[in-house]
């Protein structure tokens, strides 16, 4: 009946583990409780738990990814005072416990933190810069982001019932095969990444029919904003990479259930397999984690620069090259496992060619930059870090490119250091940038940036602290993900990446103070006219939040940086004669009902409770067929109540601040007037 | 609407498929089977490796019978010609005939389930499980993979000939028999990719 359940789930192995078990559940009754108290249920299951509106679910994107962001970041500096202590000692980590943290840290940082982050923001950001009202399908977006939450939730469980996989965040086999790891981490680890998974796939599929067929009149594809671009060819990816996760992760688990031999050492099972489907899956998930950071520096630099965008169409054609190129380079994460040396030089020229698209945009930031007026707004300090330290970062990829010198840094350090340089600056720098520069858009009142600031100083100060002495490390041979080691010349370094670590704790903690003060602030640094920074794409053209319709007449797009166009015309804040009925879709709970049956689903899995996992899913699929068999998914908002959410906009717009048009860029000589082909 | 519907026949408009909200779910929906398509071709690569490690095991030509895959290739492809007929019938607004294609349709795709359960039940009889060996656990995958679509299918054609009795031919259950269809006619295609890629090599 409980199947693998027993008490001996309850992690009585370390006092570590148990922390971690109490921490998860006092924060979870600590939400609950704090919900009861304010009294707030039905405000949140009204409003948030079953809204449907893309800006509520992008919001809940990013506070799920800031939550993990917190429990990842845990992970890691578990780690690094463990290899701090850990000279010829055993720490204060058991090993068994280690591999879960170091496992833990990189499934949630690349699949629980990075990929909600960066829907969040797309979810927000996307259907208002292209002037759309929602996205194609409002409801599977509620279901992707309560699968993704399945997902996390599963991974949190994990600390408290049972243990999560020790396979490291790949999970190759033979290790995570039944033989090795019996118990269920590994089945934790599946069933979390297949639920994310497929709920990332259904958010490419909904992102990439939203941006193909909702655009303002007007907007062509060459007249997408920067961010668009990046969204479209991340949902490609998203929606043609993931399915190799999901294949790779079923037939792990296929092995493990059944007994099957599809990476199994012996009965004719290939455990290269395994490698090539996770990183047919794994390569363009780097890229889909990294484009829309693209996105976001791209609009941070042109708005805080005052100028147009060095090289549009060199920006968009970069995108596509490198969104194409993701799928040809997956080999090299594995070029010491055997294949010939023609197959490895192919991959190798594969992936040094990548870093031309890359380099390509860089510098059109760069020019961009040049001759303009720039403003040190927290994005742009975060924007600036990015493009000077990821550019080591990327050197230090096409040095692992080089399949010789890949069989001297493989698996150490050197590689740990490398893709954190990519992540780090490249992805989470990206998003922090967004969250900095949108913020206002979703709540209506700017962050504060003194506290932004300081918070970026320590983050970047903290990476290099962290990540610099890795590389060292790497090159004097260190393995990654030591649980202890007895070289005595590590150790200097170990410490200083501890104290990195430490810094970019303050650094977080920071950006709560940040949150802390701003909230308190809000009327000061309230967002009147919804264009904060003198912005110049449609986003900022909606109110500050938008309605929930974001836009009462739908614009009409002349050119690339539609809204800046707009009010050079002076037309952006004319009121229409008349607003129309719109149509809008109703919320609904069966997102949240699915996601839950597969929540409960893929605990019933790990735990081989059989009769659960039937019953979650004969349930999801009668939620499936209530939804499907739903004609009125859609409700009007009269005219009436259109106008009245309109007239308290422009009373709001009257009080504003005349945001200044003086833009000089038109005069500069040598300043690309178009943007576009050079 | 579904009054007039059900009792008159009701003609599609031409072009009713192209109103923006439905040529958005249209293409949302070739989208998500182009990424289903991905799972199928890993699918596949993943047994070409693996189709000729038999680990000591029954090999492919000893389990495979022809007569029957064919017998399952018929089934499924008229399953598909009836599911046109039945596209037809949805445009010209007529619910019976409509009905009776999607019972036909029914009827022969649950034949085709029925055959391939019976050839893993008396592979699984004779020693040939999915743990026996490699070419084994690829096999029952991928075939079952399909045959796991084929019986969604079949629930999800059950569900709208609910919908039809229940609403009659309104513009939503019309729209949904649509991409239904575009599932059922990609699971033929998949199934032909796995009578050439897995039967005709395995015996040939």
């Amino acid at each position: 009946m409980l199947g693998r359940l027993s008490i001996d789930a309850l992690p009585l192995y370390s006092w570590v583990a148990m922390t971690g078990a109490f921490v998860t559940i006092a924060g979870a009754l600590s939400v609950l409780g704090l919900v009861t108290w304010m009294g707030k249920w039905r405000y949140l299951w009204t409003e948030w738990l079953t809204s449907v509106d893309h800006k509520r679910i992008g919001i809940m994107y990013v506070v799920l990814a800031l939550v993990m962001l917190m429990r990842g970041f845990i992970d890691a500096l578990m780690m690094r005072s463990q290899q701090a202590i850990a000279l010829n000692s055993e720490g204060y980590l058991p090993p068994d416990h280690f591999d879960q943290i170091f496992s833990s840290h990189g499934t949630i940082m690349v699949i629980f933190m990075a990929m909600p982050f960066l829907t969040g923001l797309i979810n927000i950001v996307v259907p208002q810069q292209i002037g759309a009202r929602d996205v194609a399908f409002p409801f599977l977006n509620s279901l992707s982001f309560w699968l993704t939450a399945g997902g996390a939730g599963l991974v949190l469980v994990s600390l408290v019932i049972g243990k999560f996989s020790t396979a490291g965040w790949t999970g190759y086999p033979p290790y995570s095969g039944i033989d090795y790891n019996p118990y269920v981490g590994v089945d934790y680890w599946v069933w979390s990444l297949v639920l994310s998974g497929v709920a990332s796939t259904l958010t490419g599929i909904n992102f990439i029919v939203t941006i193909l067929k909702m655009r303002a009149p007007g907007m062509t594809l060459m007249r997408m904003p920067l961010m668009t671009w990046t969204a479209l060819c991340a949902s490609l990816l998203m929606a043609f990479a993931f399915p190799a996760l999901t294949v790779a992760g079923g037939m792990l688990e296929l092995d493990r259930l059944f007994g099957m031999h599809f990476f199994t050492n012996d009965a004719g099972g290939n455990i290269m397999m395994f490698a090539n489907l996770l990183w047919i899956w794994g390569h363009p998930e780097v890229y889909i984690l990294i484009l829309p950071a693209f996105g976001v520096f791209s609009h941070v630099v042109t708005t805080f620069s005052g100028k147009r965008l060095f090289g549009y169409a060199s920006l968009v054609y970069a995108t596509i090259a490198i969104m194409i190129l993701s799928f040809s380079v997956w080999l090299h994460h594995f070029f010491t496992m055997g294949s010939s040396a023609n197959v490895n030089a192919f991959f190798g020229i594969a992936t040094m060619i990548i870093a031309v698209p890359t380099g390509v945009k860089v510098f059109d930031w760069i020019f961009t930059m040049y001759r303009g007026r720039i403003r040190f707004h927290t994005s742009m300090l975060f924007t600036l870090g990015f493009l000077v330290t990821f550019v080591i970062g990327g050197v230090s990829g096409v040095l692992l490119a080089v399949p010789p010198v890949d069989f001297l840094m493989h698996n150490t350090t050197f590689l740990v250091a490398h893709f954190h340089n990519m992540l780090i600056p490249g992805a989470l720098f990206g998003y922090f940038a967004g969250f900095q520069f949108w913020f206002p858009k979703a709540f209506g009142f700017r962050l504060d940036e003194r506290w932004g600031n300081r918070s970026f100083w320590c983050w970047i100060i903290g990476f290099y602290l962290a990540f610099m002495p890795l590389y060292y490390l790497g090159f004097m041979g260190m393995p990654r993900r030591m649980e202890h080691y007895s070289v005595a010349d590590w150790q200097p370094h170990l410490i200083v990446a501890a104290a990195g670590a430490a810094l970019i704790l303050v650094g977080i903690i920071l950006m709560i103070v940040q949150l802390v003060v701003s909230v308190r602030r809000r009327d000061e640094l309230r967002d009147l006219a919804g264009d904060p920074w003198n912005g110049r794409t449609l986003e900022w053209l909606t109110s500050s939040p938008p309605a929930p319709y974001n836009f009462a007449v739908i614009p009409e797009v002349r050119g690339l940086d539609a809204f800046h166009e707009l009010k050079e015309r002076g037309v952006a804040y004319v009121r229409p004669d008349h607003y129309e009925d719109i149509r809008m879709p109703k919320n609904t709970a069966c997102g949240l009902l699915i996601g839950g049956c597969a929540f409960v689903f893929g605990f019933a899995m790990v735990w081989h409770l059989w009769w659960l996992a039937v019953i979650s899913v004969l349930a999801g699929l009668v939620v499936v067929v209530f939804r499907g068999s739903q004609d009125e998914t859609e409700y009007t908002m009269s005219a009436q109540e259109v106008e009245a959410i309109e007239n308290a906009r422009y009373e709001q717009l009257a009080k504003a601040p005349r945001p200044e048009f003086d833009e000089e860029e038109e005069v500069i000589p040598g300043a690309p007037l178009r943007g576009g082909v050079m | 609407m579904s009054a007039a519907s059900q009792s008159a026949p009701v003609a599609m408009p031409a072009g009713f498929l192209d109103t923006e909200r439905r040529s958005k779910r249209a293409l949302g929906f070739w989208v998500y089977l182009m990424s289903d398509a991905i799972i199928f071709a890993l699918v596949f690569a993943t047994y070409v490796v693996l189709s000729r490690n038999y680990a000591g095991g029954p090999t492919a030509a000893e389990l495979f019978d022809l007569k029957r895959t064919f017998g399952e290739t018929m089934l499924l492809l008229f399953s598909s010609a009836t599911f046109g007929f039945a596209t037809l019938a949805m445009l010209e607004g007529n619910r019976a005939r409509l009905l009776v294609w999607l019972v036909l349709t029914v009827a022969l795709g649950a034949g085709f389930v029925a055959l391939e359960i019976g050839e893993f039940l008396g592979m699984i009889e004779g020693g040939a499980t999915p743990d026996r060996s490699a070419f084994l656990s690829a096999f029952f995958t991928l075939v079952g993979l399909h045959g796991l679509h084929v019986s969604v299918g079949l629930v999800w054609i059950l569900v709208l000939m609910g919908q039809l009795l229940i609403k009659g031919l309104t513009r939503p259950v019309a729209s949904r028999l649509f991409r239904l269809g575009l599932f059922w006619h990609f699971l033929d295609i998949i199934w032909i990719g796995i009578f050439s890629v897995v039967y005709l090599p395995g015996v040939l």
